[in-house]
Parts: C-alpha cells; sequence; structure tokens
C-alpha cells in the first residue's frame, strides 16, 4: 500500500526523522487557516499517489495566507497523470542550501534491505544511477543483524558528506529510517530530497512510504490511512468485493483463476490483437458468489465488449465457476457475449452446464488460444 | 530420482487440523505421499484419519522421524511455524500459506541460509515428483512421470502448462512451485541447479513472470552452469508499470521487471522463450525429439 506524502511524514515524525510543520487541507479555506497557523511562506502540495507532482503544477509556493488559498483552489480538482487532486498538505516553507537522497528498500536478489544515499538529491534517481554510478553508495543489510552505527558511518563518508554537523545528523536519520522501515513493515521508504538548510538542519522534505500489504493486520493505524478515494473507484469496489482486479484500457474483460494464469491470459488476448480491459483474479477458491462478485466488477466498466473466463481448476472447481457464470448472467442481465474456456477439477461438469443453460451469449472454447482469439472477434 | 520429493520424503503437516491442512495433507498422502505426522499446538494426541498429531514438530520429528514439513498454518503465525521446523532439524520446510509479511521471509531467508535448510514457498502450490510423491496443492492428476523438470513462480500457470505438455505426451521429472511473493525461501536459480544434478530430469522448463530478476539471474546461470536445455516462458508481456498484478512480486518497478526485458536477456544466452504457454511446451516438444 503506497502512503501520501503526509501519511509518510506522519510515520517519519513518529519515528524521530525531522520534518517540516504542516496540515492538511482540502478546500482552500482550509488552506488559508493552515497557512495562517503556519506562518510565513508556504509550500502548497498536491497529495496523490503517483510521482512528477511538481511538474505537474501540484506544488506552488505561497508567501501569504491570501495566496495559499488561490494556489489550494488551482490545484484541487487538478488532474495529476490521471489523478485526481482532492487534498492538500501545507508545509512551512524551508530554505534550501543543499539536496541529498535517502532511501531504504528490498533488494529482492540479495534478499536484504539495501540502503541508497547520494549528495545529488532532488532528482529521479534513476537518473543519477544512470548517469553517475559513482555518486549513489549503496549498502546492504543483514536482516538478522539490523542497522549499526557503522552502516551509517559508511553511507555519510562514501558520499563525500564532510560537514561533521551534516554527518551525525544524517547518520541519526540513518538510524532511524531502519527503525520505520522494520517498525511499519515497508517495501520502501524515500527522502528525496533529504534537504540541508542554510543553517545546517538536515530534514526530509518529501516522503516516499509503500508498506507491505501483507503486514497490514499488525498495523490497524497504518491500514487506515488506505485511501479508498485516490483509487480507481473499480478497483476499490473490487478490493471490496474480495476481488483482484487492475483496470487497463482496452474492450475484452479477462477472468482468471490464479494471478499467473490471468496474466498469461491478458497477454494471450493482446497477443490475438485484441485490448484487454482488466486483470482479473479470482483467486483460489474461486465459488459460485465469487465468479458472480468478479463478474459485477468487471461488467462495471462499461468500455467491455467481451468477456474471457480462462479457468484451469486446481483448487477452484468448474462446475462452481460455471454456477457463478449462470447466476451472475441472470441476475444482473448481461448482454455481453461471454467466452468460456475450462479446464482441470469437474471441467466436464462445468461444460455439461454451461451447455443445458443454452444462453445465446455464452460460448464455450476448448483451449486458452481459441477463447482468447473467440473474445476478441467477439468485441470487435 | 526427482527432487525436493519422492518415497524418502517423511511429511510433518503444520496446521493439519485445519480445514485446508487436512483436505490437501490427506490428499497427498491418498497419492502416496509418506504422510507421518501433524503438528497443532495444543491437540497432540488425537489423530486425522489415522495421521498422529502433536503438539511440536520436536515431537513429530523424534516420534515418526518426519524429515520434511509442509506449512498450512495461518499468515500472522506462519514465520513462527518455519522457524520451529527448521529447530527441529526439518531438511525441507514448503509454506503453502498465502500472505506472509515480507520482512519476516527476509529474516528467515537469512536464518535458514546458514543452516542449509531448504524453503520453498510461501505462496506457493507446493512440489510434486508424478509417481512418488505431491506435497502441496497441485492437482497431481494433470501430470504424468517424464523428463522434464518444471519450475514456476506461479500456480495454475503451471497447471496450464503441465496439461499442454501432458496433452503433447511428455512428462515431468519434479513440478517445483516457487511462489509468488517478492521474497522466497528458493529461486529459480536454486531449483535449476538440482535439476542439473537430477539424472531423471532431461530438459527444463522455466516459468516466470513480471517482478524482480530472478529471470535474468537465471539466464546467467543456464548459460553458465547448465548442461540440460531449458524453455521459458514469462507472464505479464502488457502489464503496465506500477501496478501489481495479483502477486505481490509481480510488479514492474521504474524500468526494471519487464517480461521483454527478461525475454531479451533469456534469448541473449540462447534460451528460447515461449509467448503462450502452448508455444512453450511446443519448443519443450521440439528440443525432446532432437
Amino acid at each position: 500500500m503506497d502512503l501520501h506524502e503526509h501519511q509518510g511524514k506522519e510515520l517519519f515524525r513518529r519515528y524521530g526523522i525531522p520534518v517540516s510543520d504542516g496540515r492538511l487541507a482540502t478546500t482552500p479555506g482550509e488552506a488559508r487557516s493552515a497557512a495562517e497557523t503556519l506562518g510565513g511562506t508556504v509550500v502548497v502540495k498536491a497529495q496523490v499517489l503517483i510521482g512528477g507532482r511538481g511538474k505537474a503544477g501540484g506544488i506552488k509556493l505561497a508567501s501569504s495566507p491570501d495566496e495559499a488559498e488561490a494556489r489550494a483552489g488551482e490545484i484541487l480538482g487538478m488532474d495529476i497523470r490521471g489523478h485526481t487532486v482532492a487534498k492538500l498538505w501545507i508545509e512551512r516553507a524551508s530554505d534550501i542550501a543543499r539536496e541529498y537522497y535517502l532511501s531504504l528498500t528490498f533488494d529482492r536478489s540479495a534478499k536484504q534491505p539495501l540502503f541508497m544515499f547520494t549528495t545529488q538529491g532532488g532528482i529521479d534517481i534513476e537518473e543519477v544511477a544512470a548517469t553517475s554510478p559513482d555518486a549513489l553508495v549503496k549498502l546492504l543489510v543483514d536482516p538478522l543483524e539490523g542497522c549499526h552505527p557503522w552502516h551509517a558511518r559508511r553511507l555519510v563518508y562514501a558520499a563525500g558528506v564532510d560537514d561533521p554537523g551534516e554527518q551525525k545528523q544524517i547518520a541519526a536519520i540513518v538510524g532511524k529510517l531502519y527503525e520505520a522501515f522494520v517498525g511499519a513493515d515497508a517495501m520502501l521508504c524515500e527522502i528525496n530530497p533529504l534537504i540541508v538548510t542554510p543553517d545546517g538542519e538536515v530534514r526530509a522534505l518529501d516522503s516516499k512510504f509503500t508498506v507491505d500489504d501483507n503486514a497490514l493486520f499488525r498495523h490497524p493505524d497504518i491500514a487506515e490511512m488506505r485511501d479508498a478515494a485516490a483509487a480507481d473507484p473499480l478497483e476499490a469496489l473490487a478490493r471490496e468485493k474480495g476481488v483482484t482486479y487492475v483496470k487497463l484500457d482496452g474492450e475484452v474483460g479477462v477472468l482468471g483463476n490464479g494471478a499467473g494464469l490471468t496474466m498469461s491470459s491478458v497477454d494471450v488476448v493482446t497477443f490475438a490483437g485484441g485490448r484487454p480491459a482488466n486483470f482479473c483474479d479470482l483467486g483460489g477458491g474461486g465459488d459460485a458468489q465469487g465468479v458472480v462478485d468478479a463478474l459485477e466488477v468487471v461488467t462495471s466498466d462499461p468500455q467491455v465488449r467481451s468477456i474471457f473466463f480462462n479457468i484451469f481448476g486446481g483448487i477452484t472447481r468448474c462446475d462452481e465457476v460455471a454456477r457463478g457464470i449462470l447466476q451472475a448472467v441472470e441476475q444482473m442481465g448481461l448482454g455481453q457475449p461471454i467466452v468460456v474456456r475450462l479446464d482441470g477439477t469437474n471441467a466436464e461438469e462445468g461444460r455439461r452446464i454451461l451447455d443445458e443453460a443454452s444462453l445465446q451469449n455464452l460460448h464455450a472454447e476448448g483451449t486458452m488460444l481459441d477463447g482468447a482469439r473467440r473474445a476478441v472477434e467477439l468485441a470487435a | 530420482m526427482a527432487i525436493i520429493v519422492d518415497p524418502d520424503t517423511r511429511l510433518v503437516v503444520q496446521g493439519l487440523t485445519g480445514s485446508e491442512g487436512r483436505f490437501h495433507g490427506l490428499r497427498n498422502r491418498s497419492y502416496g505421499t509418506n504422510v507421518v505426522a501433524g503438528v497443532t499446538p495444543g491437540k497432540g494426541g488425537q489423530d486425522v484419519d489415522g495421521i498422529p498429531v502433536f503438539d511440536t514438530v520436536v515431537g513429530a520429528v523424534s516420534e515418526t522421524g518426519a524429515n520434511t514439513a509442509m506449512v498450512f498454518v495461518p499468515a500472522p503465525f506462519a514465520a513462527d511455524a518455519m522457524y520451529e521446523a527448521v529447530d527441529a532439524g526439518i531438511a525441507t520446510v514448503i509454506c503453502i500459506t498465502e500472505g506472509v509479511p515480507a520482512h519476516e521471509m527476509l529474516r528467515l531467508h537469512a536464518f535458514v541460509q546458514v543452516r542449509g535448510v531448504r524453503l520453498i514457498g510461501p505462496n506457493c502450490p507446493g512440489v510434486l515428483s508424478p509417481g512418488k510423491a505431491n506435497v502441496g496443492i497441485i492437482p497431481a492428476e494433470i501430470f504424468r512421470e517424464g523428463a522434464i523438470g518444471l519450475v514456476s513462480r506461479s500456480g495454475t500457470l503451471t497447471y496450464q502448462i503441465g496439461h499442454e505438455l501432458t496433452q503433447l505426451g511428455l512428462g515431468n521429472s519434479t513440478i517445483v512451485g516457487i511462489g509468488g511473493d517478492p521474497i522466497v525461501g528458493s529461486s529459480f536459480l536454486n531449483i535449476l541447479a538440482l535439476f542439473e544434478a537430477d539424472r531423471q530430469t532431461e530438459r527444463v522448463v522455466m516459468v516466470g513472470e513480471i517482478g524482480g530478476d530472478e529471470e535474468e539471474k537465471a539466464a546467467a546461470f543456464i548459460e553458465a552452469e547448465m548442461s540440460k536445455p531449458v524453455v521459458a516462458y514469462i507472464a505479464g508481456f502488457t502489464a503496465p508499470p506500477g501496478k501489481t498484478m495479483g502477486h505481490a512480486g509481480a510488479i514492474i518497478s521504474g524500468s526494471e521487471g519487464t517480461a521483454q526485458a527478461k525475454k531479451d536477456a533469456l534469448e541473449a544466452r540462447g534460451i528460447r522463450v515461449g509467448t503462450t504457454p502452448t508455444e512453450t511446451a511446443r519448443l519443450v516438444a521440439e528440443l525432446a525429439r532432437v
């Protein structure tokens, strides 16, 4: 789960990483009073779960409450790469002498947490990695040993931070970031930029914080931070129904059981010349109600013109899936053509159930490839 | 010979008294797997259809000589169950449970690494050596015994490819589902090395998907270390960046982890990559004729 900047900063604050003082605002009026409380020049920052806010005009300076209100009016409701701005973070503006970069993530190959640190912060880290790889210091941490002061020393000396005051502050932040990373079950904690003010104070000016969905059960406070409004409405409906759904932008609705098979089905539809409307994984169980719920989500997308059901029954029973399809067609009055390919556990029974229903818009196909081709034809 | 599970497997099922554990534990036994024990704290002394249940793994090991553990306990307790199995001297731990926190897996991986324990999963369908033993939830009837090793990050996609192979008259030595999470106990590399050393295995199919760089590392390993031919399949050619495709590990971040990059890396090392499961099975069949 990705957190908004202000939520990530809240976690930083809890773990003792210095951040600027700020307030949340959802209306221009709230932005004004936030600016009044904070005093002086403030930054008005769009809270959206996507990068490139600055370039898109979602971050503006305001030197007075009047100006904060005006900027907020401009930014609220703005569309930033498909995300509508509904919340703003109003923060006291910072004077910046230098911009660094510090992050902690998983190195999936090494199967260890990985620190990355560079004094060339403020820009895209991929760019630093590509143009001046020597400036990017990387350091793995043994997850059983944890983070020690020497890790921080290694990072600051290797990156060439000379000022003793800065060294000390960054070392402290390195240790606290590791505590936050482990403590909040994060997959990514990124501070870009980590700024140094003209007075030599080091602070996190931004935050990118991703928490492991699998660990939310032990962090109810973080689980509550999920911004349902920021998600695609269909994806939010899917989450509510317990279906794994990713919106794509084509016309062929794709449903499968299991992430790998569904991903493969999306590919096969594309290779057959079609454009998938979504990725929808029924998951392991796939009882009749689960199928009805999944079909409800998939057909809520008005772009869907045909549906490809690709089921390889293991734990999932094909007869249950067939019953679910019939139930959904009847309950929702689905008119779109549905192409069904069933194999594995109870496939014959499933095919018989569909066959006996003899519905006009149901098409059975024997293989995954034929099913995909048929669904593509029917969407045309 | 096969790998990981075979007639010498003596299986203890952690969570045998739960509904999933019971269903699959008994199914594995009817397949012919030697299921010697179950473990559920507080239910020691009971039995599940004749399989004795113990309170602790160490109890099960000392009474029954179990050497392999299958973990079916709920996610919040799965890491603890795996540590317990390792501590009790179990050599192979196969975790079916879905939803184990990634930080737990980081620590567990480091823990088992130095103890020489083989950990498969979590969030995986298990391991099947057709005709010998089945540990996990793979529907064995799809597969037949043969000479092709199959290793995969996905469950149902593995069934699809196994089904296509069977239709072409090809069988498998062992099918290994390593799981789709970002941090899993065994990587493609670990399993490829086992297949290379296995006498029954003549060819290998590797089923990957978007995310991470395990397929790229496997490509280098295959070129440098393997004499047996390998065919690969990658799912997720059309997946958009930044979206998790069902598996927590299946996400394209930045320029890393795309299916095309993986295909290119594999093909650059002379490894053929199928674009659909059907084509992949056909490539394997072509190899078989050579």
